[in-house]
C-alpha cells in the first residue's frame, strides 16, 4: 500500500520548494496567538477551548493541510513531473496513498503537534489539549485525502480546497444543519471533545458519527482519487 | 490511402513479430481531432514518427503509454492494452518530451528511483548501468537542476532504460543536445533497435529521422501521410515537383529555354522573377546552369521556394 521510494520523492519535492517555509506559518500563528492571550487573560477563563478548538482545530490544521495537501501531487501534476513516477509499474493506489501518507505525517507535525504545544501553553498536559491533539491528528488525515483527491480529480486544486475551508466548513456548515455530517472541522472537534469533555469547544457531531463519518470518507476519498490517477490523461502541447 | 503507402518498402514489422499495434485508432480533444483513423504495426527496430509540429506525434507517444485512451479503434503494447495498465511498464520505457523532472534530485537518485520503481533486484547497479549507457556518470551527482537540456535529456533516457525495456518510446528525444551527444544517443537507440528492442522515437527534422530509423512514419494533420522504409519515402521527397524562383540577365528568353526541357512542367513570368515547376529536382538543377550558359543568359539568383518541412508534408499527403 505504501512504497518508500514514492515518499521519499515526495518528501524531497516537498521540502525542495520555497513553499515549504509556509508549512510553519499558522503554527507559529496559533503559538504567538496562545502566548499573548494568555498573558493577557491566565488561566481562569473559557478561552483555551476556543483557541484550541476554533484557531487550531478549524483554521490551523486546514490552512496547514491546505498547503501540504495541494503540494504532494498538484505540482506534480502542474509541472509534469508526475510523469516520471507513472511511467513506471507501481499501482496508482499505491501512488495515493503514500502521498496521502506523507501529507498527513507532515500536517500533523506542522499542525498537530502545534496545537498540543499550545494546549501545554494554555492549561497544561489536560485533556483538553490531548483531546484536540487527536482531533487535529484526525484532521491531518482527512484533509489530507480531501487535497490529494482534489489535486488528482481538479485542475485548480487550491482553490476549491479554500472553497471548501472558507465555504462550507466556516459558513455552509454553520447556517446549514445536515452539512455539519460533511465537515471535517467537526469531525476533529467530535473526537476532541468526546475525549476532553469541554462543552467550550464549538463540537455538533458526537464521537461515534464523527469516526464513522471520518473513516468512510478517507476510504471514500483514497477510492476515488486511485480511480482519477489511474485515468490521468496528458494533453500534447 | 496515400500515393506513398502504396509503394511503401516492407517495415520492421513484416521482418519481425509485431510489439506495437494501432487499430484505426482516432483520438479527439474535444471537437479537434488529433489523430484520425491511424493502423500501424512496429516489430524490433528504430521507427521514427516523422510529422511537424502539431501533426500528431505525441499524440501517439501518449496513446502508446497509456496516458491517453483512444477514442476509436484499440492500441496494443506485446497484446495488452496500456490504458489503465501500469504494469504494461515493465516492459515500456518512456522518454516525454516536457523538460519535467524531479530537478532537485542528483541524475544518480533520479535513475536509482526509478529502478526501486520497478522494483529491479539490484537497483543501484542498474542505475550505474544506465547512467553509463548514456555517459552520464561523471556529472550523476549534481542536481539535474543544474544540468544542460541536453543532459537533462540523458537523464530521462538513463532513467527510462534503468530497466531494460522491451519497446521504448522517446518524444523529441535530440531537442536540446549537442552534435556529439546527438551522435551518441543514435548510436545508443540504433545498438538497442538491432538488439532486437522496439524503438519508436518522434522527431520533426528530417535529418534525425534520415540517420537513425529503419521505418518511417510520417504523420501530418492526425493521418498517417506515409509509412515503410525511409529510402523508398525519401526518393519520393526529391522527386517531387519543386517550385524555383529565377532571376537571371534575361527573364524571358530564359523561360523559352527551359520550357524545353523535360524536367520542367511549366514557367510563368512575375513581377519577382522566373517561377518554375520542376518535375524533377535533380536533373533540373544539374540542367540549368548548363542550359542557360549555352544561351548566354547570365544567372542571377536561383530560390528555391518549397523547401520547408511542411511543403515536403503537404506534397506527401496529397500524393
Amino acid at each position: 500500500m505504501v512504497n518508500s521510494t514514492v515518499v521519499w520523492i515526495t518528501y524531497r519535492a516537498l521540502f525542495g520548494r520555497k513553499r515549504a517555509l509556509l508549512f510553519a506559518l499558522p503554527a507559529l500563528l496559533l503559538i504567538v496567538l496562545t502566548l499573548l492571550v494568555k498573558s493577557a487573560h491566565g488561566t481562569l477563563a473559557d478561552w483555551p477551548a476556543t483557541i484550541l478548538g476554533e484557531v487550531g482545530v478549524g483554521a490551523v490544521v486546514p490552512l496547514t493541510a491546505l498547503l501540504v495537501g495541494t503540494s504532494v501531487l498538484g505540482s506534480e501534476i502542474d509541472d509534469n513531473s508526475v510523469l516520471h513516477l507513472l511511467a513506471t509499474p507501481v499501482q496508482r493506489r499505491t501512488v495515493i496513498v503514500s502521498k496521502v501518507l506523507v501529507s498527513a505525517v507532515v500536517t500533523a507535525l506542522f499542525a498537530a503537534v502545534p496545537v498540543l504545544i499550545a494546549g501545554v501553553i494554555a492549561q497544561g498536559a489536560d485533556s483538553l489539549a490531548i483531546g484536540c491533539f487527536l482531533g487535529a491528528v484526525l484532521g491531518s488525515i482527512a484533509y489530507s485525502c480531501l487535497f490529494v483527491l482534489f489535486s488528482a480529480a481538479l485542475r485548480h486544486p487550491v482553490i476549491y480546497a479554500l472553497a471548501y475551508v472558507a465555504l462550507w466548513e466556516e459558513l455552509i456548515s454553520n447556517l446549514v444543519g445536515g452539512a455539519k455530517y460533511l465537515s471535517i472541522e467537526q469531525w476533529s472537534l467530535g473526537l476532541a471533545h468526546a475525549v476532553s469533555d469541554n462543552s467550550n469547544l464549538n463540537s455538533h457531531l458526537t464521537l461515534l458519527p464523527s469516526l464513522i463519518l471520518a473513516a468512510i470518507a478517507v476510504v471514500l476519498m483514497i477510492g476515488y482519487s486511485t480511480e482519477r490517477l489511474s485515468a490521468f490523461t496528458l494533453r500534447a502541447d | 490511402m496515400t500515393a506513398v503507402e502504396n509503394v511503401s518498402a516492407p517495415s520492421n514489422a513484416a521482418a519481425g513479430p509485431v510489439v506495437v499495434s494501432f487499430d484505426h485508432v482516432t483520438h479527439w480533444y474535444g471537437n479537434v481531432v488529433a489523430v484520425n483513423d491511424i493502423s500501424l504495426e512496429l516489430g524490433p527496430g528504430v521507427t521514427g514518427l516523422l510529422g511537424p509540429n502539431g501533426a500528431g506525434k505525441s499524440t501517439i507517444l501518449h496513446l502508446l503509454a497509456g496516458f491517453l485512451s483512444p477514442s476509436r479503434g484499440s492500441v496494443t503494447i506485446g497484446g495488452e492494452s496500456p490504458w489503465r495498465n501500469p504494469d504494461i511498464f515493465r516492459t515500456v520505457g518512456l522518454v516525454p518530451e516536457r523538460d519535467s523532472v524531479y530537478a532537485f534530485l542528483t541524475a544518480r537518485e533520479f535513475v536509482t528511483a526509478s529502478a526501486k520503481l520497478h522494483k529491479l533486484p539490484a537497483p543501484k547497479a542498474a542505475a550505474e548501468r544506465a547512467l553509463q549507457l548514456v555517459e552520464m556518470t561523471d556529472a550523476a551527482d549534481r542536481p539535474i537542476q543544474t544540468y544542460s537540456k541536453g543532459m537533462r535529456q540523458r537523464a530521462k533516457v538513463a532513467a527510462a532504460l534503468v530497466h531494460d525495456p522491451q519497446v521504448l518510446l522517446l518524444d523529441e528525444p535530440f531537442n536540446g543536445m549537442d552534435p556529439r551527444q546527438r551522435m551518441h544517443m543514435m548510436d545508443l537507440l540504433r545498438g538497442l533497435g538491432s538488439n532486437g528492442r522496439t524503438i519508436m522515437f518522434s522527431s520533426h527534422i528530417l535529418e534525425e529521422v534520415e540517420k537513425l530509423a529503419d521505418t518511417v512514419q510520417v504523420v501530418v494533420t492526425g493521418r498517417l501521410a506515409a509509412s515503410g522504409d525511409y529510402r523508398t519515402i525519401r526518393r519520393l521527397m526529391t522527386t517531387r515537383p519543386h517550385v524555383f524562383l529565377l532571376r537571371s540577365t534575361d527573364d524571358r528568353a530564359l523561360a523559352k529555354v527551359l520550357i524545353s526541357s523535360p524536367a520542367v512542367q511549366g514557367v510563368s513570368l512575375t513581377k519577382d522573377g522566373l517561377e518554375v515547376h520542376a518535375s524533377d529536382h535533380g536533373t533540373f538543377t544539374r540542367e540549368l546552369a548548363k542550359v542557360s550558359r549555352a544561351a548566354g543568359i547570365g544567372l542571377r539568383e536561383v530560390i528555391p521556394s518549397d523547401e520547408s518541412l511542411e511543403s515536403v508534408f503537404a506534397y506527401l499527403v496529397g500524393a
